[in-house]
């Protein structure tokens, strides 16, 4: 027999080790609920597995919650609501799933998303097919600025919305001026638009950036990185990381006791309840936090622990709010064409957001005004239970400040849709 | 980053140590696929389910409580499995086996969010093994150190397995060719449900000492699954010294990516294994088997 006539086997464990690596192994099971056709169809679309599968199935949760208690309720201009769900694991997948809504299943709107990558591919698909996208956990700056169209609006913060909001107090603090910051940064869309307004923020006020490095996505082991930044001797490590590469990162931060303070430009509170209060420390952003003190966040809290059995988080807020706006938009104007729905959002129409001050999207990007937070991490004496893990220091722009106050400005945004 | 000595081979030592995590990851993988040429997709699920029943154990019975329970219970499952579904498909086409454990995977994840939930569970690296030895410059911590410890013990007790017990002289017959074996009327059964445990064993034991570090979440084992062929295939298929080889060299040259230039660290894995295969198409030690080729 000769042995280099075929390899069969030697041959199938190589070709396995290069598949998996080409293509990420998990599927996505649609969620598929056949309905009448009377019913007011709202497409989902959030990556449910893979590295930001924690946060998306977060959001899932909110949507189905906010779409139940308008059933309850008696649906939306005398017809009841479906959520069509789809798994979005990477930007084509996103693709094809959005047209599968929008084509095939009819879907007024998409709600979703929080990879910035896939974000901007989905929004090319919106202006497509003329059909609102309501971005609910995509942060880069591209996706309201280079990137932006008339069919896309932006619960979710901006990367200088979250950068502003602890930037701010940072600044208030004096924590800026002549400090020495070393970032990290996830190598993808969201973590280099990211790196640019932080970066540049940090800059303006007197800092000075000592090194970035780009992490890919889905890295195990951060040791390496940590015994470079234990040698560089930063003043400041700022974290803009993602999913579940924030959790991993914190974890074996603490492993090693440095002393450096962490900060960063964006904060998941589910990746850090996964890290644990043991590991965690602190003062961070957050665009929803369920300990802020607001009677009507405090019952959207109370239903969703009943439901779920955990409090919602910054995630689960954002698609919550997004059924909710478009409900609104659909009731108020009593149309379902995706004209008349965007004309009341940029007419300034106002939304009860859960938090202390209604917002409004600003008509020329179309970003969600709103407050956003600083929180600090808890004395874990003082931890009421493992979901209770910031104390809310403030509200970003202060009460008497305008909420354009952490937004970026005309000259910082090229986006001009009005 | 420029090059400074000390700093280089502080990461060169670190390397090593992130190596020996690769190597006890990746050394049941190669002696399922040497023995009963299974090529295992659900490896990385092993290790993630091991990591989960850690997180259970622990608040029971301790880390070191979780270290032994969680590994054989795996064992255990991976026995059944082997006995009951996966014994059926040896002897035939190699993509039934892979099909088999590629569902099994994909099953075992999406059971793990049914049971434990979708958001990951806070696990810490227990009291006991917190802090970090600081030798001169150089800092390390003691898990770490007690991951290195770990996979030594793994590598010696398998090679003592294999190399100076009955059975293992049947496991590296059965390896070199399974049918003269057979005809010589001793039955590979045993050993082949054996080496499958012990495989996935390895991986659950993987998966909880990644647990402190990387966290327990569903996807995670889908994450490992992917370097760990890496490191089997760099280091030649049935052999048992490619594997350590490969899995230090591996956490090496990843260490000293990240240390030049980060965004390649993930890619660096994969670079080394084409160059590895481009001038040993075996592998680092793989050797001529008639049953691999």
């Amino acid at each position: 027999m000769s042995h280099d006539a075929d390899a069969p086997r030697r041959k199938a464990l190589k070709q396995t080790a290069a598949l998996s690596a080409a293509a990420a192994l998990p599927l996505g099971f649609p969620a598929i609920v056949r309905a009448q056709s009377d019913v007011i169809r709202l497409g989902h679309l959030t990556p449910r597995t893979g590295f930001l599968g924690q946060a998306g199935e977060q959001g899932f949760r909110g949507a189905m919650l906010a779409v139940e208690e308008a059933n309850a309720a008696g649906g939306v201009l005398g017809r009841k609501l479906e959520l069509i769900a789809e798994d979005s694991v990477n930007p084509a997948t996103a693709v094809n799933k959005a047209q599968k809504l929008i084509e095939r299943d009819k879907v007024v709107c998409l709600i979703g998303e929080v990879s910035s990558a896939s974000a901007l591919a989905i929004g090319e698909q919106a202006l497509r097919h003329k059909t609102p996208f309501f971005n609910t956990g995509s942060n880069s700056d591209a996706l309201r600025g280079q990137n932006c169209n008339r069919y896309m609006f932006h619960i979710e913060g901006s990367n200088t919305m979250y950068t502003k909001t602890i930037g701010t107090w940072q600044k208030d603090n004096n924590l800026i001026k002549g400090a020495r910051w070393y970032f990290l940064t996830a190598d993808y869309a969201f973590g280099h638009d990211l790196y640019r307004v932080s970066s540049r923020f940090l800059q303006e006020n007197g800092g000075v950036v000592l090194a970035n490095d780009m992490v890919p996505t889905n890295t195990a082991d951060y040791s390496s990185y940590i015994l470079k930044i234990r040698s560089l001797k930063p003043d400041y490590i700022y974290l803009n990381l993602a999913g579940v590469d924030q959790t991993t990162f914190l974890k074996q931060y603490r492993e090693y006791s440095l002393m450096i303070p962490l900060t960063g430009g964006v904060m998941d509170t589910v990746g850090f309840w996964a890290a644990g209060l043991d590991n965690i420390s602190g003062v961070w952003q957050s665009l929803w936090y369920h300990g802020i003190r607001n009677p009507a966040a405090q019952a959207f809290t109370k239903r969703f622990f009943d439901r779920f059995k955990l409090p919602p988080e910054n995630q689960a807020w954002g698609d919550y709010m997004g059924v909710h706006i478009v409900l609104q938009a659909l009731a108020e104007t009593g149309r379902m064409d995706a004209a008349s729905v965007i004309l009341y959002l940029e007419k300034g129409a106002g939304f009860d957001l859960l938090k202390d001050r209604k917002g409004t999207f600003r008509p020329w990007d179309h970003q969600l005004l709103q407050e956003m937070y600083v929180v600090k991490v808890k004395d874990k004496a003082q931890s009421k239970d493992k979901w209770d893990i910031f104390d809310v220091v403030e509200a970003v722009p202060g009460a008497k400040e305008s909420l354009e106050a952490i937004q970026p400005t005309h000259a910082e945004n090229p986006c001009r849709l009005a | 980053m420029p090059l400074v000595p000390e700093l280089v081979l502080e990461q060169v030592i670190n390397g090593l140590l992130v190596g020996s995590f690769y190597i006890i990851l990746s050394l049941g993988l190669s002696l399922i696929f040497s023995l009963g040429g299974v090529v295992n997709l659900a490896h990385g699920a092993f290790y993630a389910v091991g990591a989960y029943l850690a997180y259970e154990v622990q608040q029971r019975a301790g880390f070191l409580g979780a270290t032994v329970v969680s590994p054989a219970a795996v064992a255990l499952i991976g026995i059944l499995i082997e006995r009951l579904l996966l014994s059926r498909l040896y002897g035939k086409d190699p993509a039934l086996g892979l099909l088999f454990t590629f569902g099994l995977a994909l099953t075992a994840e999406q059971s793990l969010r049914m049971i434990w939930g979708t958001t990951g569970l806070p696990f810490s690296i227990p009291d006991a093994l917190r802090g970090q030895l600081i030798v001169g410059d150089f800092i390390y911590s003691y898990y770490r150190l007690t991951i290195l410890a770990v996979a030594t013990a793994a590598v010696i007790g398998c090679w003592l397995l294999l190399n100076k017990t009955a059975f293992g002289l049947v496991v590296r017959a059965g390896v070199r060719d399974a049918e003269m074996v057979r005809a010589l009327g001793i039955s590979l059964n045993p050993a082949l449900a054996a080496i499958f445990a012990l495989g996935v064993g390895l991986a659950a034991l993987a998966g909880v000492m990644s647990a402190p570090l990387a966290g327990v979440q569903p996807a995670m084992g889908n994450e490992i699954l992917t370097a760990t062929f890496v490191v089997v295939v760099i280091g030649g298929l049935g052999s048992f010294w490619g594997v350590v080889i490969a899995g230090l060299l591996v956490g090496v040259v990843r260490g000293l990516t990240v240390y030049f230039y980060p965004p390649a660290a993930e890619a660096s894995m994969y670079l080394l294994m084409v160059l590895v295969l481009l001038f040993r198409p075996r592998g680092l030690m793989g050797e001529r088997f008639e049953k691999f080729e």
